[in-house]
């Protein structure tokens, strides 16, 4: 018994001392960043800033990507002398896919590091949950996934797509290239329901016919009966907002029942590179995406882009539209900062307005009254390579109009706000 | 000799009882802002554990679905506070979700006696249901376990599927009020954080009363030997049936102190993973211990913050090394420790809670 209480003893202070350790390492750091004094005035040679990504759980495959080109974007700008002369020092923690995680690790990063601004997020629900924390602290976020738009708040910029970016030109140009009936598929959660109900009162508005809604909750992976319904509708298009591993299977087994892209149209708007790579290319080669960029855009900017991301993080990685978005965020804040001679949240977003940058994916400029990016939208289709071959893109980038307003159908859905 | 024991025994108890309530007090002179939050939602957690202990450590019912009444308490709250920041208009979701007129459910959450009467009884209520169908029928161990998991899945999938209702995947945030008061305010966080040391004392108090009871001893007789029980004239369902539903009720109240500090609801609160978190709590705590439950949710949720704080990459890994630490050689939890201490074995003795205490297999 003795013995055991020795044991016991012994293997409880191996714990602690890994809790100390781990306490004394976080101490480490702080003292460290900690000698800037503080926040937005950063003396000594150092800005903190936040990168806030999901590196466990179900949404770690699509996080880690953005958080590493985020990574690269903080290097090359250290490299070249950081900003206002001052190094970048990333603080990275981990949403863990779970929403209230994202407002905890917010809340830290801006109360307990006191970092200029925060790079994170990818689901909705994890904006959502942040959002709050950034409006209460007035901290500034930036997030880099296209997303069902009816948003702007003053302390996020949206770098990817909001819905007049990416669906609603999408719904155009198949009503146009491929036919009148859609059916839609999607995973149970806020952008597919959202989405879709954007695409339903454009349907009507443009003389479309909606043939078939149907959701399945995340990670679903049996599409039998869905796909015998998609059978017997018959549509033109099939437009797919399934999210992650859902996708994997909806393709294989369309592949199985006999349906190739030359039978019908499917479009997806979270399929892009990185998930073809999971996806396998023979069952989705034909497909089309939508989306703002693409490894394969052509862009002297891009190539330099892809060749650096590849150099740093392996030759078989890919790029996509939501790892570039996240790259070109770390920069438009940079610049701003630049622009402002200051990391103050408010002196940051005045500078911002208008604010121009020739990204990988072409020409974008920040839009100052609801701070998300003119971009160029593309839509896309799957080559034997893995890659898109551009089919169509809209030319110049497009005026971001996250509550629809200038849709006259739309006048339903953003009432209210 | 005995009563001089005793006195000491007393004396220590008290002496630990005193400092736990100082630290417990004096902590907003320590800590920041942020850290107090964090702290009072472990706290909050520790509620959870103590309503699990409960019916795991004293009544031998393991329940993997704990998630659900926490979530039931904590959406009860934040559809109270999501009315009172949306001022009469209705909630953003539903108004994206394509609802014109509040639903009739969300009416009564206009009020806060209602919002709060309904985050305890709610859970408690779908406990003592779900417990007259199962251990009336004598159904128990493992098929209970699943069954627990079964109304994991059902809520959850509920939930995210009646988006226009619940706010689905995203739940509901963005609120700011309580009352008036800004929740953002330092000085609204100082009161909540007494609010849930008050309630965490309470939930002690209230636990300690009743395993320290008549009904109490049931409970531990159940947990040892059903049937002997049943032989003796009890009927264990019902002991069983108020058990759940108290421990329901204490997680629901957590839940709603987990939204005034957390400030978001959703259903991966609810899920599989959390509720069997909370279960991993009592389990390292110790279960059978109440301090020792309440410990292990505290110990654990802060290992927590710190390992992913300082080790964003591989946390995950540390957590594993410390379950394991303490499943191979604490078998009874932290609290476990305690025990090995001379004095409190020999007082446990006395009572006849030695260290044969045997737990039904799961």
């Amino acid at each position: 018994m003795r013995k055991n209480v020795w044991k016991s003893v012994s293997l409880l202070l191996i714990a602690l001392c890994i809790v100390i350790t781990g306490c004394s390492s976080d101490n480490k750091e702080k003292t460290n960043a900690g000698t800037d004094g503080g926040a937005n005035t950063a003396s000594d040679g150092e800005i903190k800033v936040g990168i806030l990504h999901s590196l466990s759980g179900t949404m770690a495959i699509s996080e880690v990507s953005v958080k590493e080109a985020e990574m690269m974007a903080i290097d090359e700008i250290n490299a070249k002398g950081g900003v206002l002369g001052k190094k970048l020092v990333p603080v990275v923690e981990d949403g863990a896919s779970d929403w209230p995680t994202f407002a905890e690790k917010a809340r830290k990063l801006i109360s307990e590091d006191g970092v200029a601004t925060v790079f994170g997020g990818w689901t909705s629900a994890s904006r959502k949950a942040m959002l709050p924390v950034f409006e209460e602290l007035n901290g500034l976020l930036w997030y880099p996934v296209q997303y069902e738009g009816l948003e702007a708040s003053p302390n996020i910029f949206y770098t990817g797509a909001t819905t007049n970016q990416q669906i609603v030109p999408a719904v155009t140009w198949l009503l146009q290239n491929r036919g009148k009936t859609f059916f839609l598929l999607g995973s149970d959660y806020v952008f597919p329901r959202t989405a879709n109900k954007i695409i339903k009162e454009q349907l009507k508005a443009e003389g479309g016919e909606l043939v078939g809604e149907e959701y399945t909750p995340l990670g679903h992976t049996d599409y039998a009966t869905i796909i015998s319904k998609i059978k017997a509708a018959k549509p033109d298009v099939v437009f797919n907002t399934l999210n992650g591993d859902s996708n994997v299977a909806f393709f294989k087994q369309l592949k199985d029942a006999g349906i190739t892209a030359k039978d019908m149209t499917t479009l997806s708007v979270s399929v892009a590179e990185e998930e073809i790579r999971g996806i396998g290319v023979d069952v989705l080669e034909g497909h089309l995406a939508a989306w703002n960029y693409y490894q394969s855009t052509d862009t002297p900017e891009n190539k330099t882009f892809v060749e650096n991301y590849k150099k740093k993080y392996g030759a078989d990685r890919v790029t996509a539209d939501p790892i570039e978005a996240g790259y070109d965020a770390v920069y438009l804040w940079a610049a701003a900062v630049e622009k402002a001679g200051s990391t103050d949240v408010a002196k940051v977003k005045e500078a911002a307005k208008g604010l121009e940058w020739d990204a990988p994916e072409g020409k974008i400029k920040i839009d100052g009254d609801n701070q998300h990016i003119y971009k160029t939208v593309r839509i896309g289709e799957v080559q034997a390579d893995g890659q898109f071959k551009e089919l169509w893109n809209s030319g110049d980038p497009v005026k971001p109009d996250p509550y629809l307003k200038g849709y006259d159908w739309a006048g339903s859905l953003s009432a209210g706000n | 000799m005995h009563k001089r024991l005793m006195s000491r025994q007393r004396l220590w108890l008290l002496a630990g009882y005193a400092a736990a309530a100082t630290a417990l007090f004096c902590a907003p002179l320590f800590l920041s802002d942020f850290r107090l939050n964090l702290l009072a939602k472990f706290l909050a957690f520790a509620i959870v554990a103590l309503g699990l202990d409960l019916i795991w450590g004293y009544t031998g019912i393991l329940s993997l679905g704990h998630g659900v009444f926490f979530g039931l308490g904590g959406y009860a709250m934040a559809m109270y506070l999501k009315l009172e920041a949306s001022g009469g208009r209705l909630p953003d979701f539903m108004d994206w979700s394509g609802l014109s007129a509040l639903p009739w459910f969300w009416k009564p959450f206009s009020s806060f006696g209602f919002a709060f009467a309904a985050g305890i009884l709610l859970p408690a209520l779908l406990a003592l249901v779900l417990g007259y169908f199962t251990f009336r029928n004598r159904i128990k161990g493992v098929y209970f376990t699943i069954l627990t998991q079964a109304l994991v899945i059902i809520t959850v999938t509920l939930f995210i599927g009646q988006q226009a209702f619940t706010g689905g995947t995203n739940g509901i945030t963005g609120y700011g009020k309580l009352f008036g008061q800004s929740l953002a305010s330092p000085d609204t966080k100082q009161m909540l954080y007494w609010v849930t040391v008050i309630a965490l004392i309470a939930a002690y108090a209230l636990c300690r009363f009743l395993v320290k009871s008549r009904f109490g001893k049931v409970l531990r007789a159940i947990r040892d030997g059903e049937n002997r029980v049943r032989f003796i004239g009890y009927n264990p369902a019902i002991y069983q049936m108020v058990a759940f539903s108290i421990s329901a009720g204490l997680a629901g109240l957590a839940g709603m102190l987990f939204v005034l500090h957390v400030g978001i609801i959703s259903p991966s609160m609810m899920g599989i993973v959390p509720s069997i978190e909370m279960v991993l709590w009592v389990a390292i705590g110790g279960r059978g211990t109440l301090i020792g439950a309440a410990l292990g949710a505290i110990l654990l949720n802060s290992a927590k913050s710190v390992f992913s704080e300082s080790y964003p990459d591989a946390w995950l890994f540390f957590m594993g090394l410390l379950f394991v630490i303490v499943v191979v050689f604490l078998p009874k939890g932290a609290a476990g420790l305690l025990g090995q201490f001379k004095w409190l074995r020999r007082r446990r003795a006395k009572h006849g809670e030695g260290d044969g205490v045997h737990y039904p297999a799961v």
